[in-house]
């Protein structure tokens, strides 16, 4: 105790590096027949950690990061342009945001919907039901798209009603759907679930209370209280529909120009030796990627400026 | 913009009808605890129809297909050279990967939680990057840079060593994966973490290494043991990264994922639903223990705060 309250100033701050010279003086000469600094780890060692930690994010997600947009320009503006407007390129852009755009309305409602029931009352088994919610984030993508092959596909448990009724839902439109809506369905729940229930539900009582019907409580108190973490929960939502491979690959059945999204037009043109065509497109998502995570640093910043 | 106004239009549609119904199902309900906020019964229903239908039903349609397949059956499929191989390559590359992210990502979240240095919020950012990428985008990525003639591949050649197209490489997609995992869970908890407890330590005689391994470690453990958990999780399961660094030989770089696929484009769906059963069963198993461990990490952090 005594030791603590001969030292004070120290820098609260993380790694305020002004503040380590004075703090090793400090502890330097109260600790000083022990010869430790207190707060922190010798010169040397900082940089090597830091060395170290740089090193190993920017050789697994930097430089990977700049590969697409350097291949993706190799051959110059025209190339690139070139491969993002041919016929078939065009066509899985135009059914990449078909398909994202449903799953993420779908999400966007079954996560408010979901959140409301979770966050808002008490019941048994919720704690479990959250753990439902969550399990498509453990399923590994090929499994996602199968289970689908399984209930709808030629061999499927529907395959008969199907066919008597002439319903396509394997290799087309409605698969591609399903499977992602499947491997995005906790994004938008997750994000609302733990912010509504730490908001509790005082607001809300006072304004049904008030006489305010349970729409207008939900337009006009809860939706503008979780409006950020919706957003978010959308954004990131969006990013993974847009991007999803291994579910969408099972499911899709590979038809050029039809049933091909931009993830699978990428693998079709990577496999045929068109680096700069399938790098082109790779780069619009990794745009997407990048505005992504651009938005999520402003939508955090609003999350806490909101908090204080 | 389009999202919103979708849903707005079709929220105006379902009003007329929607609050009798509310109303009426709330009071038939009563397991809950009563509140004056309605719309229980409607949100509760929705929600278990549409989980039930999207998550749960194609699910059961995996082990009601398994269900048709006799034991020995069963056995044989998974027990086949190639299974047992793709599911090892599958499985052991992925705690190989999960263990380094978990070594490198602690040092990551140390240099980003307690140091300060130059292009710091930039490098913070870039962590998410895996989250957001589309696994396809970061498998070409990848295979360029670490083959023979990219950047990072042409300086490992002359050393003998060959990344992409040999299981070294599914490493590297799996590290790529993975290392938000670890530093997403572990950076809150060190960032929380009151600092007077190391000056504690070290004005009661501790080294620097004691107050490192005595105060620091114990404190950030669970949820480093989550990261690593959640990392393998995903690891485990990854396709789209790994199949195009893989080479995908059968019983060297073949991935368990990747097996099904094969299979169910030779139509064995037998095959494929058998290897599919057990990496969905390793996956609720380890969805529990990472529930578990998250449930331990929350324990410790309001222990100490």
């Amino acid at each position: 105790m005594n030791a603590l309250d001969q030292t004070p100033g120290h820098p609260v701050a993380h790694g305020a590096s002004e503040g380590l010279p004075s703090a090793l003086e400090q502890s330097h000469t109260h600790a000083a027949h022990r010869g430790r600094p207190v707060r922190t780890e010798p010169r040397g060692v900082r940089i090597i950690l830091t060395v170290i930690a740089l090193a190993f994010v920017g050789l697994f997600i930097g430089l990977p990061l700049v590969t697409v947009f350097y291949e993706a320009f190799k051959r110059g503006w025209q190339a690139y342009v070139a491969a993002l407007v041919s016929p078939d390129a065009l066509a899985a852009i135009q059914l990449t945001l078909i398909v994202a755009v449903i799953s993420v309305v779908a999400n966007l409602l079954f996560g408010l919907v979901a959140a409301w029931s979770i966050a808002k009352f008490e019941f048994p088994g919720k704690s479990l039901l959250i753990t439902l919610i969550d399990l498509p984030f453990s399923v590994s993508p090929v499994v996602a798209g199968l289970i689908y092959v399984l209930l709808f596909g030629s061999q499927g448990l529907f395959a008969a009603y199907l066919q008597a009724w002439d319903i396509k839902i394997i290799f087309a439109l409605p698969g591609i759907v399903l499977a992602t809506i499947f491997v995005t369905f906790p994004f938008v729940a997750r994000e609302l679930i733990p912010l509504m229930q730490e908001q509790g539900t005082a607001e809300e009582e006072a304004a049904i209370s008030l006489g305010a019907s349970g729409l207008s409580t939900f337009f006009r108190v809860t939706l503008p209280n979780v409006k950020w973490a919706l957003l978010y929960g959308v954004l990131l939502c969006n990013a993974r529909a847009m991007g999803e491979f291994g579910a969408v690959s099972v499911v899709s059945g590979h038809v050029r120009g039809l049933t091909n999204t931009m993830p699978l037009h990428i693998e079709i043109l990577y496999n045929e030796y068109q680096f700069v065509a399938s790098f082109a497109v790779a780069s619009l998502l990794a745009l997407l990627a990048l505005v992504t995570l651009i938005a999520k640093t402003i939508l955090e910043h609003r999350l806490a400026e909101e908090d204080r | 913009m389009a999202v919103a106004a979708a849903f707005r239009a079709s929220d105006a549609e379902a009003s007329p009808d929607y609050k009798p119904s509310m109303s009426a199902s709330s009071s038939r309900l009563t397991f809950r605890q009563p509140s004056v906020i309605p719309g229980f019964g409607l949100t509760l229903g929705l929600t278990l129809t549409w989980l039930g239908l999207i998550v749960l039903l194609p699910l059961s349609a995996l082990f009601i297909k398994t269900s048709e397949l006799s034991l020995e059956r069963f056995i044989a499929i998974v027990t086949a050279t190639r299974t047992l191989h793709a599911l090892q390559v599958s499985f052991g590359l992925a705690f190989g990967a999960a263990l380094i992210n978990m070594v490198f990502g602690a040092i990551v979240v140390w240099v980003l939680v307690r140091y300060d240095f130059p292009g710091k919020k930039i490098v913070d950012a870039l962590i998410d990057i895996p989250f957001a990428l589309p696994t396809a985008v970061a498998g070409i990525a990848l295979t360029s840079l670490y083959a023979e003639n990219g950047w990072v591949g042409s300086l490992l050649a002359p050393l003998g060593i060959q990344v992409s197209f040999t299981p070294l490489g599914i490493l590297v997609a799996l590290l790529f994966i993975g290392l938000p995992f670890v530093v997403r869970t572990v950076q809150p908890v060190l960032a929380d973490l009151d600092q007077e407890l190391e000056d504690a330590a070290a004005s009661l005689g501790a080294t620097r290494t004691q107050a490192l391994v005595r105060v620091v470690l114990p404190s950030v453990w669970p949820a480093l043991l989550t990261g690593f958990a959640l990392a393998f999780a995903r690891a485990v399961g990854e396709y789209g990264s790994v199949i195009f660094i893989a080479g995908n030989l059968p019983g060297v770089s073949e991935i368990a994922p990747l097996l099904i696929v094969i299979r169910l484009e030779e139509f064995r769906y037998a095959d494929a639903t058998a290897i599919a059963t057990v990496m969905l069963v390793a996956s609720f198993v380890l969805l529990l223990i990472i529930n578990r461990l998250q449930r331990w990490a929350e324990l410790r952090g309001s222990k100490h705060g």
